[in-house]
């Protein structure tokens, strides 16, 4: 079956390091993403998206390659779908200086076309960019995402 | 931001969008194909939503594939259409789905 990909772009005035870190530091990761990824972030090591509130894996994979600050690539399927090798979809996060700006280009492929995996991230990443965005250039998240993280 | 509405002040621009949120990742050939337009022009208004960020662009050996980017459009939305209530948009919306009948979901 032939497999489908998005590609998301966004300018972010920050450093290719705050970015990383914005990622793969739970601590980070909680305030703009509600959730937090939480691995060692070693090649073939695993990783889980968890709920920051229950810290029920949601998200899980194997990380595939590692390279801070430039460039993380993992894989993505949901939690209860685990057990499935098909279910499995891959996230690449490029990180590269640009102008004064930092380039943060998101590549999620190998997803099964109209599948409620592909639905979900569609949905999903262009919210959780434009909060990183904010989280990074005003040290706030988006609203929508405060009101919740303040409950 | 000036540059996303003056990408989206076109009828062709936004029909090519409409394309690559269809199909992710067409060629400008593929493109070119599904469009009433000259290569030439198919070109031209890539280049344009690529400098607005609405359209991101992966190399595959030499194949240049395209993709909507809506993370742009997802600021627009988050300025103004957010910051209202997020209930009353909602009950707009059921209102005019109700006027307009179901046929339209």
């Amino acid at each position: 079956m032939t497999k489908t990909e998005h590609v998301y772009v966004m300018y972010i005035d920050s450093t290719p390091n705050r970015i990383f870190d914005a990622i793969v530091k739970p601590e980070f990761a909680r305030q703009y993403w509600l959730h937090e990824n939480h691995s060692d972030w070693r090649p073939g090591s695993s990783w889980e998206h968890r709920d920051r509130e229950t810290g029920q894996a949601k998200i899980v994979g194997k990380v595939v390659e590692s390279n801070p600050p430039h460039r993380l690539v993992f894989t993505w399927a949901a939690a209860a779908e685990a057990k499935d090798p098909n279910a499995y979809s891959r996230v690449t996060f490029d990180i590269e200086p640009l102008d004064g700006m930092v380039k943060l280009t998101v590549t999620h492929d190998e997803l099964i076309p109209g599948s409620s995996m592909e639905k979900g991230i569609t949905n999903g990443w262009p919210r959780v960019l434009s909060s990183l965005k904010s989280f990074l250039e005003t040290g706030k998240p988006l609203p929508i995402w405060a009101k919740a993280a303040a409950r | 931001m000036d540059a996303v509405f003056k990408a989206l002040a076109d009828p062709g621009r936004r029909k090519l969008l409409d394309r690559l949120f269809e199909s992710p990742g067409l060629t400008l050939g593929q493109l070119c194909e599904q469009m009433d337009m000259t290569r030439q022009a198919v070109s031209q208004h890539l280049a344009l939503l690529e400098q607005a960020n609405l359209v991101s662009t992966v190399w595959r050996g030499r194949e240049k594939l395209h993709f909507l980017n809506p993370v742009p459009i997802h600021e627009v939305y988050d300025r103004w259409v957010k910051k209202f209530e997020r209930q009353s948009m909602r009950a707009l919306a059921q209102l005019k789905k109700r006027l307009e009948g179901e046929r339209h979901d």
